[in-house]
């Protein structure tokens, strides 16, 4: 059976994510969210946040370049990205985007800049990492239904 | 607005409100599993809006009841449906425009609806922010993430609403429908 192999790697990744710290207990709480009737959720879920999170991105490179710094308004978008990644269980891009809001609020621009870039490659990793999730999810996924006891 | 609403005594409505897409999806999911029925709007606007309530003044809405006091008895399903139909409120804190707290001041202040149960969600944990909001008639204050095990809170909420709604006459949840030119 191919199967077997594939489940394993997929519950190693799975683990990998949280023991390194990409994910936390919120990821659990989407999976638990996820049944039947909406067998897709999580990977839903978070497909919204690439998309989210692209705009952010965008929006803070601009709001960045800008000299003097808007720190309300560079806090007020990292609040979003805090909120939707600590929404999806993103650890390590949660604690980047803190970090970020802190600097924000001492109006200190080089640290606003840095953990930004910082933040963009957790970010990313991650994003890389969850694809790669999902598209082995996906390819276990319908043979077992067609295993599944009726 | 054609809306089936479930008639059935046990399932209670609950109007989320949130500007963050992937919030509003989550709760959404989060109530559903909880056999709630949900509508989901991205702010506060939104929701006065569907209550039937007029945006920038509750208190508009009193001048209406007074001119329909005798056509009550006699509304019609739907609008009965609209303005009945929402059992519970639970909205974000931080939204651009109308926050969420503003949004619970408005609620609180009409006399359709401020006797429907309102819990604040936040991001943020901040004392002096969450006691306002309870001073001021938040039933709960959530930290998001918000978790099934915060949304199995809110059913005892419910239970009080509903049988409020059966010992008193239905007068106290009439509802207003302001739909002109929309």
């Amino acid at each position: 059976m191919e199967r077997n192999p594939m489940r394993r790697q997929l519950a190693s990744l799975r683990k990998s994510l949280f023991d390194q710290g990409y994910l936390d207990e919120q990821f659990i709480e989407l999976e638990q969210l996820q049944d039947d009737a909406n067998p897709n959720f999580v990977e839903e879920v978070v497909t919204l946040y690439y998309r989210d999170s692209a705009r952010l991105i965008l929006n803070l490179d601009h709001a960045l370049e800008r000299r003097p710094s808007d720190f309300s308004k560079l806090d007020g978008l990292m609040h979003q990205f805090k909120g939707s990644s600590s929404s999806i269980g993103a650890k390590k891009v949660k604690a980047e985007s803190t970090l970020f809001r802190e600097y924000c609020k001492s109006g200190n621009a080089e640290g606003c800049m840095r953990t930004f870039q910082q933040l963009k490659k957790e970010y990313a990793t991650l994003r890389k990492k969850l694809e790669t999730y999902f598209q082995l999810a996906r390819q276990i996924g319908p043979m077992e239904s067609a295993n599944r006891p009726k | 607005m054609g809306m089936a609403i479930d008639r059935d005594d046990t399932q209670f409505h609950v109007l989320a409100v949130d500007d963050s897409l992937i919030d509003r999806k989550l709760i959404e999911r989060l109530l559903k599993t909880s056999s709630f029925q949900v509508t989901a709007v991205d702010s506060g606007s939104k929701a006065l809006e569907f209550l039937g309530l007029n945006n920038n003044d509750a208190d508009d809405e009193e001048e209406y009841e007074q001119r329909d006091s005798n056509t009550e008895s006699v509304s019609s399903d739907e609008d009965q449906d609209l303005g009945l139909g929402v059992n519970l409120i639970i909205t974000d804190y931080c939204m651009p425009g109308m926050t969420g707290y503003d949004l619970l001041k408005k609620i609180k202040k009409s006399s359709s609806f401020k006797d429907i149960p309102v819990v604040i969600m936040s991001s943020e944990n901040i004392p002096s922010r969450i006691n306002r909001c309870l001073e001021d008639g938040a039933e709960e204050f959530f930290l998001k993430p918000v978790q099934l095990s915060d949304v199995n809170k809110l059913r005892p909420h419910l239970m009080k609403g509903r049988s409020k709604d059966i010992d008193s006459s239905h007068k106290t949840t009439s509802t207003r429908l302001i739909t002109s030119g929309n």
